[in-house]
């Protein structure tokens, strides 16, 4: 069995992000930069199949040179080998370019299941699994909680709205993951030190042929609308005085119940 | 031909949800912007009746893939319908929901269409003839604003944002064809949650709770003020870790993103993490004993008590006042 992981490094969930004077993008200094929690599901779940299935985990990732991390992190979880697309011209690539990348890297391995984060928490646009299944020309499952593989076809749920949905997918496929599905391990020292030894191949764009032509483009970066202070509720220092001056406030101020 | 601005009507079991008004609506307003017709599109299995009320809520057209093979929903037989109703007549700008199928299906369609989206929006306008789009990027701690150079233009729409006008007109309602070719995913099952539970992401009032619950058995309290005002409950990922609700619950980062009218957060302490996923709501309102906890720098209002006592009093003037 030989799988794919797509990971990305992200801002860490706790970063304050502060947007440049110019509007043209975040300012980076001082952001930890970690694993896209989404992509830890996928990196974990592609280990899990390797150990019951045997085979091989690749760990893909489009990236400046720092994304370099994020891949020895897989690495240390257990991964065998990384393809780093590092370009700079693929630095503020669309989803489409970003997928087209990815693309090209899945297809110089011959693989059985590809694994990507439902979404990146940083441009949270959670299009590239899917634009990538369809550009491979396989089914996608996306936001899957739960999965089971045998004789070449997967048992995938992923929950909508008000459901839960179990399907039935034929390998080759793309899942993209979502918390429920697993839980992420952390690497250990042992691993952390074998990581280093792992194979990563470092490529460029020209080299899987991909150019950065935007389709989508983020003209402006603006900070998020400013929340007028709010009020802390006293009537009566009781309970009951609080709650009913709330319901007051719903009804008459913000006219929501 | 033609050159509308398109979207995706999302219907489940032969019924329309919410959020294709807001869709229709929002369509609507953009082809008045571009001097365009505003053109529904719903695909299905038995689908034909619902077209008249997509033409209420502002579709000049509306355009009906009826076919047993988009039932129940599969992404690949979805694309292709879609696919092809829009290649078809010209459509330049294309809305779909950001709903669990609408993520999936307007993805898969990016790439089938070879063009560029604009995902989860909480805004769309027609500047200098072209689509511009604002969404929330870094779970809402920036915004960016976002063209399309690709066609059609694409965006997905957040559920609960927009709103749904009603026009009255009656659409045309134009049946098409698409030969479907079978895809590689087959659905075994659909398992429903408890029925008449509104789902977070499409409650217009959410009562969410956190680890100050401290048990399952504490949501009861939650449940009751959720009946009163015809909401949903949602959770904190601590209570969800718990196991005192569904992941299905969640809201935040690693869970989902809502934004209703009213979001109350009862006994969270208001981490980023949560903060990701609400801070799009139109009213927050918290209750913590905690008067430090970060939720009260995002609040409208804010109580400052026992949560056990304020929300069973909340519940009684509610009803009083909802009757
Ligand atoms: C990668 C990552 C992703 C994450 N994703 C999410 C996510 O999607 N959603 C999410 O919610 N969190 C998420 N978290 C976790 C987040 O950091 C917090 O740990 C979590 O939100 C805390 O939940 P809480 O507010 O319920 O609990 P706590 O922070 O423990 O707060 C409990 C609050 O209850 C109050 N309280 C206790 N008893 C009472 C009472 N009787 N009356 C009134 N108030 C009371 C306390 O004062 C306290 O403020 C994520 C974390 C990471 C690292």
């Amino acid at each position: 069995m030989n799988i794919v992981a797509c990971v990305k490094q992200v801002p860490d969930t706790e970063a304050q992000i502060k947007v440049k004077a110019d509007g043209t993008g975040i300012e980076e200094g001082g952001i930890k930069w970690v694993m896209n929690p989404y992509d830890e599901y996928g990196v974990e779940e592609a280990l899990k199949l390797k150990e019951k299935l045997g085979g091989e985990v690749t760990v893909v990732s489009v990236g400046p040179a720092r994304a370099m991390e994020t891949i020895r992190t897989a690495l240390a979880m257990g991964a065998d080998k990384g393809i780093h697309i590092d370009d700079a011209a693929l630095n503020n690539a669309d989803a489409f370019t970003v997928a087209s990348a990815l693309c090209a890297a899945v297809k110089s391995l011959s693989c059985d299941v590809v694994f990507c984060g439902q979404r990146a928490i940083d441009d949270d646009s959670g299009q590239v699994g899917a634009i990538l299944a369809e550009l491979l020309g396989v089914p996608q499952v996306t936001m899957a909680t739960k999965m089971e593989l045998a004789d070449n076809v997967a048992k995938v749920t992923k929950s909508i709205e008000g459901a839960q949905v179990v399907m039935e997918v034929q390998l080759p496929c793309v899942i993209t993951t979502t918390k429920g599905l697993n839980e992420p391990r952390y690497a250990s020292l042992p691993g952390i030190m074998k990581a280093k030894k792992k194979p990563v191949d470092v490529k460029t764009g020209a080299d899987f042929g991909v150019s950065a032509e935007l389709k989508a483009q983020v003209v402006k970066v603006l900070p998020p609308p400013a929340r007028p202070p709010g009020k802390v509720l006293k009537a009566d220092d009781t309970p009951e005085g609080k709650a009913a001056e709330l319901a007051k406030a719903l009804r008459e101020e913000a006219k929501v119940i | 031909m033609g050159n509308g601005v398109f979207f995706v009507a999302e219907q489940r079991d032969g019924a329309l949800r919410k959020v294709s008004f807001e869709l229709a609506s929002t369509a609507r307003k953009l082809a008045d912007a571009l001097g365009v017709e505003a053109c529904g599109i719903i695909c299905g299995s038995g689908v034909s009746g619902l077209a008249a009320d997509l033409g209420k809520y502002g579709a000049d057209k509306v355009f009906v893939v009826d076919n047993a093979a988009l039932e129940p929903y599969t992404t690949s037989a979805h694309t292709q319908a879609v696919a092809t109703v829009a290649k078809d007549n010209g459509a330049v700008i294309l809305l779909l929901a950001a709903s669990a199928q609408g993520k999936d299906l307007s993805a898969r369609l990016v790439g089938k269409l070879a063009t560029g989206m604009a995902s989860d929006c909480t805004e769309v306008r027609i500047d200098g003839g072209k689509l511009v789009a604002t969404r929330p990027m870094y779970s809402g701690k920036c915004f960016g604003e976002v063209v399309i150079a690709g066609s059609p233009q694409m965006a997905s729409l957040r559920p609960n944002v927009f709103t749904a006008v009603e026009s009255g007109k009656a659409g045309a309602v134009t049946s098409v064809n698409v030969a479907i070719e079978p895809g590689k995913v087959k659905v075994l099952e659909v398992v429903k949650e408890a029925s008449g539970k509104v789902d977070v992401t499409e409650a217009n009032v959410i009562v969410s709770g956190g680890r100050g619950m401290k048990d399952a058995a504490g949501f009861a309290v939650l449940e009751e003020l959720a009946g009163v005002l015809g909401g949903a409950v949602g959770a904190s990922r601590a209570a969800v870790d718990a196991g005192w609700r569904a992941q299905s619950d969640q809201v935040g980062q690693t869970g989902k993103v809502v934004s209703p009218n009213l979001y109350i957060a009862c006994g969270i302490s208001g981490a980023i993490q949560h903060l990701a996923g609400m801070s799009s709501s139109k009213y927050i309102v918290a209750v913590n004993k905690d008067a430090e906890a970060p939720i009260f720098a995002r609040a409208d209002y804010g109580i400052v008590d026992d949560l056990f006592k304020v929300v069973p009093a909340l519940t009684a003037e509610c009803k009083k006042l909802v009757g």
